[in-house]
């Protein structure tokens, strides 16, 4: 059972050709690049906020607004093993959670700097997702999420466990303390760490947009549209997709380890199934297979709870759960689903013209 | 002859790609008539689109009813039974089981016992394989099911896609004798698609040839058997 | 000896509620081809609704099968209500429709009931057996589990109703051609695995006590069950929850590493260690990929 992804590749300007029995049909030049200067102007304005925001907000949207950054890098990181791949996850929050705690126990049994912990926490990871990744490669499908979704559940659990807790500290958890801004720089240590998070999303969308459009990204996708003939044509399956794994769980796993120092203090209960959870819902709603969604679903999970909230103190989670179906019926594709729809109607209309 | 089927301007697409292009025709009652062409031609669509399993436009009639905008199951409550291409047995069942499935729609069951009984004895083969899975049949036996069910539903009409697709000449000889009594004696009328022109032609009263979504020519089995020009270009033979 | 026994006995027992759980779930994945991650959160709120109504007074005889029958009907309501509107959306599109389902049912009973964990009485009262070798209420979940699968093997193989829903699970396409309502097929499935949750949750209640976050655990050994078995075959799953929960209650007892806390990472072991080596499941059939 494969994923029913929307098959675009990373750049949303060329439309993926519509099943005619004549040649394929791509929008006329001046539509393609007209669609890429609206993605394009997007993206300015988007990047311009971004860096004007911290010096608007309180402390706290800040802090938000890192969070948000930081669930949409780690929803990247999903994006590339699902959306690109075509491997379902529902068991992400445990990289996070690895993450997390390598940064934790760095700084806090070893006193080792913040910004070490970063790769290190990428590459033990990268190392754990890709020995996830073996497995794996013997589930398809459904079986692959019941796998996942039970990694998640018992994350928790795993990070209780008495033999591990002299370095966890089990339940108690792990508090670290707030890193300062570098080099004296006029920022506060909120505003430090959005920047931080900022320039660390910005690299990593940038990473994931050349990986997918390198021929690495194509043998991906091949696996993902047609795991049999990509297997045929010499692509290494087993080895791509265990890689796929494991530089999807480098993402999040960096992800959980900026959020551990952003929030300052773990604990197992931290890295229950919701978030993993969490995780895919944000990837759906920004698009699968649509690299710009991550962020868009990194607001979506990091806002709309609250916003329920606001709706419902008692009813919160009735309210962001009515949010998802209503949102599924609306746009079961993401936002990625209906830019893509919306393009196509755009430049279908330009070509009529 | 009055027309149990009349069909006029019939569409059908798949998504964007239009694969029927505004077909014309009709099936007589107690006839047998076919819908030939080359792959490709939209003759499996054409049955599809009647039996309501694609989106289609255009006005369809089975026994004066206006069908063309009923659902599946409610078109084959009507009287018509589609036996579809690939045959579309349960194989996770027994052949008997399939057979009451055939009968699922209909009320009394010493006419649906008897009707098995009917169906054991149109088809002797499958009585002998009656608790075993359908799965474990061989082709020609699955088609045999396929076929049995599809009576069991007592239709007036009958659609056939491709029965002979993938059986030995003598497997398929004996399906359409089988197929001939039962038309003759059920008075079923039926519908066959059929690429194997050939052997299909010798059954049927009418035919049509199909091309890319279009009615070509339409006439007598004989007509078109003797066409030699239809049969070159399209039919292959 | 004796604690072997008991063991055992145990893990017949909860491994009933999980074989129901799986048959749940199985049966679900049959009709549509996505699993239920809420199927846990609507056990959990019948029982709810269950212990509301003992609260209440009803007398336990009725409030079972008023339970079941309301189930059925919120299964039923569900499906038409929630899921069919999807209609072919992607798979991750309805995995997130489920988890809204899971968000939705479980903060509506933390709100309706609050999220202390309460007591909940068992149907065949306190007592014990042989001398405290099995409890009544081993006794009866035993043999309510028993008599529920038998009636579900009844239904499926000797009506017509049990063969419609085969069929339209099998080959939902087919199953139009003979005139089968498909879509109510699908429905009734829903119906009846919501109903199969409500006594699993009814019956594993008195043990874990009542609160709205107890079915994920169960869930999570269903699903276990359910992959040991195969997602294809209800046998296999009814089987494999059995299975799960005997592994699960001995492994707790004998192995001294495995507390309680490592209770739920022998599911998730057993879930990858059985796909990993036969990856449709002990019972499941191979699907044949064609290219």
């Amino acid at each position: 059972m494969s994923a029913n992804t929307t098959t675009t590749d990373a750049s949303p300007t060329a439309t993926s050709p519509a099943v005619t029995g004549k040649a394929v049909s791509l929008p006329e030049p001046a539509a393609a690049t007209s669609n890429a200067k609206i993605m394009r102007t997007a993206g300015i304005v988007l990047l311009v906020m971004g860096i004007a925001a911290p010096f608007m907000a309180g402390n706290f949207l800040i802090f938000q607004l890192t969070m948000m950054l930081i669930y949409a890098i780690a929803i990247l990181g999903l994006n590339i093993l699902t959306g690109i791949n075509g491997q379902f996850s529902l068991g992400h929050g445990a990289f996070y959670a690895v993450g997390a705690y390598t940064a934790a126990i760095m700084m806090d049994q070893f006193g080792v700097g913040y910004l070490w912990t970063l790769p290190v926490a990428g590459i033990i990871c990268f190392i754990v997702g890709f020995l996830f990744g073996l497995p794996a490669l013997r589930l398809e499908g459904v079986y692959l999420a019941l796998a996942t979704f039970a990694l998640a559940v018992v994350t928790p659990q795993l990070f209780k466990l008495s033999p591990f807790e002299h370095w966890t500290s089990g339940v108690m958890g792990i508090v670290i303390s707030k890193p300062e801004a570098p080099f004296g720089l006029p920022l506060n240590p909120d505003q430090w760490l959005y920047f931080l998070t900022f320039a660390i999303g910005l690299l990593a969308y940038v990473c994931a947009r050349n990986l997918v459009a390198s021929r690495t990204g194509r043998a991906l996708m091949a696996i993902r549209d047609n795991p049999i003939a990509a297997g045929s044509m010499g692509v290494n399956t087993a080895l791509f997709k265990s890689l796929a794994f494991g530089v999807s769980a480098l993402y999040t796993g960096v992800a959980g380890a900026l959020g551990a120092i952003v929030v300052q203090y773990i604990s197992p209960d931290s890295f229950t199934f919701t978030l993993s959870v969490a995780l895919v819902v944000g990837l759906v709603v920004g698009g699968v297979g649509w690299l710009p969604g991550a962020l868009f679903g990194g607001a979506f999970i990091m806002f709309v709870p609250n916003i329920a909230e606001e709706l419902s103190k008692g009813l919160s989670g009735a309210v962001y759960g009515a949010i998802m179906i209503l949102m599924m019926y609306a746009i079961p594709t993401g936002l990625g689903g209906l830019l893509k729809a919306a393009l196509t109607a755009l430049s279908k209309r330009s070509k009529t013209r | 002859m009055s027309m149990l089927l009349e069909v006029t301007g019939l569409h059908a697409s798949y998504g964007d790609f239009r694969v029927l292009h505004g077909l014309d025709f009709s099936v007589e009652k107690g006839g047998i008539s076919t819908l030939l062409g080359a792959n490709g031609a939209g003759k499996t669509t054409t049955l599809r689109a009647l039996c309501g399993m694609i989106k289609r436009t255009g006005t369809i009639r089975f026994e004066g009813n206006d069908i063309s905008g009923k659902a599946t199951e409610d078109i084959v409550r009507m009287g018509v039974a589609h036996v579809p291409e690939g045959r579309g047995t349960f194989t996770g069942l027994t052949t008997e089981e399939n057979l009451q499935c055939g009968a699922m729609t209909r009320r009394s069951r010493a006419d649906i016992a008897r009707d098995l009984e009917q169906a054991y004895h149109w088809f002797p083969r499958l009585r002998e394989r009656r608790n075993q899975q359908a799965g474990t049949l061989s082709g020609g036996e699955q088609q045999m099911l396929a076929i049995a069910r599809a009576l069991m539903l007592r239709p007036r009409l009958m659609l056939l896609d491709e029965p002979s697709f993938g059986l030995a000449p003598l497997i398929v000889q004996e399906m359409f004798s089988i197929l001939r009594k039962v038309n003759q004696e059920e008075q079923v009328s039926m519908l066959i698609v059929e690429q194997n022109a050939g052997v299909v032609l010798e059954l049927a009263d009418n035919a049509f040839v199909l091309e890319t979504g279009d009615i070509v020519m339409s006439g007598t089995a004989a007509e078109v058997r003797d066409n030699e020009t239809i049969r070159a270009a399209y039919l292959g033979y | 000896m004796e604690l072997l026994a008991q063991q055992l006995i145990t893990g017949i027992a909860t491994g009933g509620i999980y074989a129901c759980m799986a048959l749940a779930v199985v049966m679900i994945y049959q009709a549509i081809h996505h699993l239920n991650f809420a199927q846990g959160e609507m056990a959990m709120f019948s029982t709810f609704i269950a212990w509301q109504m003992l609260a209440w007074g009803v007398p336990y005889w009725l409030v079972i099968p008023l339970t079941v029958a309301l189930s059925f009907v919120g299964g039923v309501a569900i499906e038409r209500l929630i899921i069919r509107p999807l209609g072919d959306a992607p798979v991750l599109s309805h995995i997130v429709v489920f988890i809204g389902l899971f968000a939705v049912i479980n903060s509506l009973a933390g709100f309706i009931w609050d999220f202390t964990i309460k007591p909940f009485p068992s149907a065949f009262g306190e007592g014990s057996q042989f001398g405290g070798l099995i409890s009544n209420h081993q006794i009866g979940m035993i043999a309510v589990t028993m008599a529920v699968l038998l009636m579900l093997f009844l239904f499926f193989q000797y009506t017509r109703v049990g063969l419609a829903m085969r069929a339209a699970a099998e080959n939902p396409a087919s199953a139009r051609l003979v005139g089968i309502r498909v879509g109510w097929m699908i429905a009734l499935g829903w119906g009846m695995a919501s109903a199969i949750g409500a006594i699993a949750g009814i019956l594993i209640a008195p043990i874990v006590f009542l609160e709205p976050n107890m079915m994920l655990s169960i869930l999570l050994y269903g699903f276990a069950g359910a992959v040991l078995g195969g997602l294809t075959s209800p046998t296999g799953a009814v089987f494999g929850g059995f299975m799960v929960g005997i592994i699960e209650n001995l492994a707790g007892t004998y192995i001294p590493e495995i507390g309680g806390e490592l209770k739920l990472p022998i599911a998730l072991f057993l879930i990858v260690t059985v796909l990993v080596f036969k990856p449709t499941g002990l019972f499941g059939r191979t699907v044949v990929q064609r290219v």
